[in-house]
């Protein structure tokens, strides 16, 4: 019966190995889809308020407007509503990851995991939140 | 003799047990090394980070995108 269990014991971790290796979440879905075509529509406009230093990647997976002075008056109003929009689109993928993948419960991790992929991946000059909530350019 | 068949039955009931409930395990922690390489693919796609090195044709763009 010992032998039994442990050769079950082994079995389980084999299979335990074995799904972890081959796991990979699924971002393939119509919703995930538009959003991601909607959030590369965006970026081109919001480029240039990354590289001015008037939009900043916060670390918690969102955009903000960090120095608004750096925004001619008659622009703040749409850098507003580009920051609006895109941290609205990026709520929606971080949900629509976790739900596509079975589990809502992980939103909050596949935001975070994002918050610190925007940061590593974005472009020198621009400015990012540090883990303490601080602004430093990239 | 029959009673010790039972308790292997019960044995082996048990055992499966275990082993549906480790898969349960399994499936209910965050994969972090998967979501990392999600990011990453979404990441690229909206900021467009791949494409310098790729001819500038949307065709293939669209091959680069369904990798």
């Amino acid at each position: 019966m010992n032998k039994w269990m442990s050769l079950c014991f082994i079995g389980m971790l084999a299979f335990a190995s074995a799904a972890l290796a081959a796991a990979d979440l699924e971002i393939n879905t119509p919703a995930i889809t538009a959003l991601k075509n909607s959030m590369q529509a965006r970026h081109g406009q919001l480029t240039a308020h990354y590289a001015s230093g008037a939009v900043g990647l916060t670390r918690d997976g969102n955009v903000a407007l960090r120095d608004a002075s750096s925004v001619p008056l008659a622009a703040r109003q749409s850098v507003n509503g580009l920051v609006a929009d895109e941290n609205r689109d990026r709520a929606s993928l971080y949900r629509e990851i976790a739900s596509a993948n079975g589990h809502p419960e992980w939103e909050a991790e596949v935001r975070s995991t994002f918050a610190q992929r925007w940061i590593d991946k974005a472009a020198s000059g621009w400015w990012v939140q540090n883990a303490g909530g601080a602004w430093v350019k990239k | 003799m029959q009673k010790r068949g039972i308790a292997n039955l019960w044995g082996s009931v048990g055992a499966i047990g275990l082993l549906l409930a480790g898969c349960v395990t399994i499936n209910i922690y965050f994969p972090a090394a998967a979501a990392e390489k999600a990011a990453d693919k979404i990441i690229d796609e909206v900021w467009q980070l791949k494409q310098e090195a790729k001819p500038a044709t949307p065709a293939a763009e669209n091959k680069g995108e369904a990798k």
